[in-house]
């Protein structure tokens, strides 16, 4: 019997956990693919958003500023790069300036510091490809950029570090009322995965509350236990990724005022140094609808050049799409249902879900406490190592560490100059790697100019030694998502 | 610091006869630095025949291709690191590198050969839209499997692009079993040698689409379908032409890219046509006393090509150690033109160069009975007659010392096709 159970392990569900994590507890974490991140969470604009966006009084609104205030302390505590790289809304001279002033002022009222709008004098000395027809533009210094997947994984990993159990690879097919609180109908699905074990097949969670986290999926578990009910639209949006030496085309997160061409498209450095453009927002009636179009990549470039000058797209190196959790409210929904005690929604967490996922956790996290007067965890550690990256560490340092242990020696991953060592570090730590998708994440492996061309059989050898798993076992991103299919002549 | 007077990155094919190359030239002290765990570069995977017609007379596998220059730089003594990967060159021929054993250390050279090779495009950098499932590999990933690790990376296959592993691995995936259900390829004429067409796909019945491209990847977890639509002149795919392919397994045939990521941080100047070293008719680069060959220069269509363009590397780069930097001697550039999309070299020293210097290039279409001119400004000093030209199979002209020496105020050297 858990006293909760959380569904969903993106950033919102571990970031729940991790608060959780913070009181005595006996908390658990369901979550349907092979790894954490697997869903909205690894597929966004990877930004921590200022705030001045959101209509002020909303849970957005509050949420933002606040998840954004918190993040120096979480990436000092959990190992995360973060970085407040300032973000700029531009207009163009075809635009109603008044625009930047409304924004501007939503910004005071949800208490967003530093806005100030710069004239293009200014702003070109900043960004010096921003489009010659940008005119002005909202200046938000403490907008930020954060890698997503470190982000969750490092929430995932501190919560389980603190106790709580992630069942991975399971999908919960039901949840109904019990007497002491709800049974979760789950189905462990084949396959290697990390995290807490179970046996393949359908078992029951009971536990006193639940947490829905469920991504596109919430208004499903909502459903399930509430007359309540909500209805989630997968909101998809597509992101092409340029290569490092694009990476400084733009240093500040450079966004569109919106206007008659819609919400405008985003120009981004990522916190690892490539640049990202995007998103669309098509709203689609398929939850696993994550495949690029070529309308929306061909959108992209253009929409994108209305703000930055030159891009240069020749230097893409991927194309992702996402989905985003949007509920009709067109607010985060969150809290105990009244109908249904003990279940708690962080539903239609949408943008900006990833700026607000610290405060989401805290808010919920809080909540449970409260109604079940929880007591603190005295061993609850608030810190995590992120994987050790030689890069960052000096030649005498390096050198120190490759004859401690050789395999930081050895260059596994080309475009990214990840090493051997740091591979063995993602396969072994906590709900460590166990596919190729996972691996990459966790170190960039495959991440790269050659999108794993090169380091594949590589790190699928390393995987094959390291987990120990056969070949044949080795997935991209779980499930059916294998690799190899037989060995020579055998098919 | 350990020195060295030459350093050459990539133990490849390009890498082995430069090091060959130089010594030969009386370079004693050489250091090859190679990334994977043994001599020859891409050829070990390359397990089919057909190389070395050129320079050995006879049909080589690639390993045996590789094997005949390794076991030269083994005669020579030459030394050489494996398991090595070469993680900056600085500017000043600081060579810094990284292995389990040495852990980082550094090298300084006094020349430099870059011999790092190309590497595939990714399915990224081609914007084909659709799902991201597992059974989309590089066309020489796929190889790596089957050849050297020996798993099969699917069993219904399309293939996207007709370049020359492209059109191998279709014959290699139907001799291990899978069925190859069709080659399309976004040009009109296919990216590959002709021989290779032939014997890998038109001997084994598989269809190759020109004019045709992926326009959707299907399945969330592994390929189950692509699709593929024929475009037209503009590259865009028409409507109404699309056929759908059931299959498992994509792979992508559609380009190599030279790996210049270390020529850039030393700063070596790159042409936008090859993304590769700018180079004169010593193949040096931008930066005294730092030479490149092979495909990290510009894409071969043959390995015997490679050799010899390193082995003059090799020899060049001796001269440069022995005799330093040549004088500062008259510069001609070469203009491509005319359907020529660029040449190696770009610049000739008239009074430097050898008696006979070999300019490579490609063409940017099919042309049919024309011909290859070369002008020294406006005098047209050669015309040699082609019958086919395409862009997948390297051209040349060959340059004369002496009859260049006729004209000391020279400006240009153009090369172009023109009607027969």
């Amino acid at each position: 019997m858990y006293d909760v159970a959380i569904i969903g392990a993106g950033v919102i569900g571990s970031a729940i956990a991790r608060e959780l994590s913070r009181y005595q507890i006996h908390a658990c974490v369901i979550e349907r693919e092979e790894d954490v991140c697997c869903g909205t969470s690894k597929a966004n604009s990877a930004i921590i958003h200022a705030g001045f966006d959101a209509t002020p009084g909303t849970l957005k609104a509050r949420l933002n500023v606040r998840g954004n205030e918190m993040m120096d302390t979480i990436a000092k505590e959990l190992d995360v790069p973060f970085t407040r790289n300032g973000s700029l809304v531009v207009c163009t001279k075809d635009q109603d300036r008044s625009g930047l002033d409304k924004l501007m002022e939503k910004g005071s009222a949800n208490h967003v510091p530093g806005l100030r709008i710069l004239e293009r004098e200014e702003l070109i000395k900043m960004e010096p490809n921003l489009s010659d027809d940008v005119t002005c533009a909202l200046y938000a210094p403490t907008g930020g950029i954060v890698c997503p997947f470190h982000l969750t994984m490092a929430f995932a990993e501190n919560a389980y570090d603190n106790g709580v159990s992630f069942y991975l690879n399971t999908e919960v097919t039901g949840i109904t009322r019990s007497e002491n609180g709800y049974c979760i109908k789950v189905n462990r699905k084949e396959g290697v995965c990390s995290g807490t074990p179970l046996d393949p097949g359908t078992h029951t969670i009971e536990t006193k509350a639940v947490v829905n986290a469920a991504g596109v999926y919430s208004d499903v578990m909502n459903n399930m236990v509430s007359g309540q009910k909500l209805s989630i639209t997968a909101r998809k949006g597509e992101y092409m990724l340029l290569d490092k030496s694009a990476g400084a085309h733009v240093s500040h997160t450079v966004f569109q005022l919106p206007g008659k061409m819609g919400k405008g498209v985003l120009v981004t450095p990522t916190v690892h140094g490539n640049l990202l453009v995007g998103p669309t927002a098509t709203d689609i009636d398929n939850k696993e609808g994550v495949n690029t179009t070529a309308d929306g990549l061909d959108y992209l470039g253009k929409t994108a050049a209305l703000s930055v000058k030159d891009l240069p797209l020749r230097q893409v190196i991927t194309s992702f799409s996402g989905l985003r959790a949007h509920e009709t409210q067109n607010d985060f929904i969150i809290g105990e249902l009244a109908d249904a005690p003990g279940f708690f929604n962080a539903a239609g967490i949408e943008s900006p879900g990833l700026s607000s996922a610290p405060a989401i956790g805290e808010m919920v996290a809080g909540m449970i406490a409260e109604k079940y007067a929880l007591e603190k965890n005295p061993d609850f550690c608030a810190t995590r190592k992120g994987i050790l990256r030689p890069e960052t560490l000096s030649l005498e340092e390096r050198n120190a560490l490759i004859r401690k242990q050789p395999a930081y020696g050895n260059i596994i991953c080309r475009c990214e100059m990840i090493t051997e060592g740091e591979i063995i570090d993602a396969i072994h730590r906590s709900l460590g790697a166990r596919s190729l998708d996972a691996v990459k994440r966790r170190t960039r492996a495959g991440m790269g100019r050659c999108q794993a061309g090169f380091c594949s059989p590589r790190t699928m050898e390393i995987l094959e030694r390291e987990v120990p798993m056969s070949m044949f076992e080795i997935t991209k991103n779980g499930g059916k998502s294998k690799f190899v299919v037989g060995q020579n002549k055998e098919i | 610091m350990k020195a060295y007077d030459l350093v050459i990155v990539g133990g490849g094919p390009a890498g082995l006869a430069a090091a060959v190359s130089a010594r030969d030239h009386g370079i004693e002290s050489i250091l090859i630095i190679e990334r994977d765990k043994e001599l020859g570069g891409i050829l070990n995977q390359c397990i089919h025949n057909g190389f070395g017609l050129h320079t050995f007379k006879e049909e080589l596998t690639g390993p045996e291709y590789a094997a005949r220059f390794a076991d030269q730089v083994r005669e020579r003594q030459i030394e050489y690191k494996l398991n090595t990967m070469v993680m900056d060159i600085s500017q000043d021929k600081k060579v810094t590198a990284m292995n389990r054993e040495d852990g980082m250390f550094e090298i300084q050279a006094k020349a430099i050969i870059l011999a790092m090779g190309c590497r595939e495009r990714s399915r990224g950098a081609l914007n084909i839209p659709g799902y991201r499932p597992a059974g989309i590999y590089s066309a020489g990933t796929a190889q790596r499997l089957v050849n050297m690790e020996g798993y099969m990376p699917g069993k219904e296959v399309v293939i996207l692009g007709s370049g020359d592993i492209g059109l191998i691995m279709a014959r290699r995936m139907t001799l291990e079993g899978a069925k190859v259900k069709v080659v399309a390829e976004l040009m009109p004429y296919s990216g590959g040698l002709k021989r290779n067409i032939v014997q890998c796909l038109n001997d084994f019945d598989i269809p190759l689409k020109l004019s045709h491209t992926v326009v959707d990847i299907e399945g969330k977890e592994r390929v189950e379908a692509v699709t593929i639509a024929e475009v037209g002149p503009d590259r865009k795919p028409i409507p109404g032409t699309e056929i759908r392919y059931t299959c498992d397994t994509l792979l992508l045939s559609c380009g190599l890219l030279p790996e210049n990521e270390l020529s850039r941080s030393a700063g070596v100047e790159l042409s936008p046509v090859t993304s590769g070293p700018i180079v004169n008719d010593s193949l040096e680069t931008s930066i005294d006393g730092v030479f490149a060959c092979g495909n990290v220069l510009h894409v071969h269509d043959l390995v015997d090509y490679v050799s010899q363009e390193a082995t003059t590397a090799g020899k060049n780069a001796a001269s440069y150690i022995q005799h330093g930097k040549t004088k500062d001697a008259k510069i001609v550039e070469i203009i491509p033109e005319g359907g020529v999309r660029y040449t190696v070299p770009k610049f000739v020293r008239p009074t430097e160069m050898e008696d006979k210097l070999t300019v490579r290039f490609r063409v940017g279409a099919v042309y049919k009975n024309c011909a290859i001119a070369t002008y020294y400004d406006g005098t047209l000093i050669n015309k040699r007659k082609r019958p086919v030209m395409a862009p997948g199979e390297m051209e040349q002209v060959i340059l004369d010392k002496s009859k260049l020496a006729e004209f000391p105020d020279l400006s240009k050297i153009t090369v172009r096709i023109e009607e027969a």
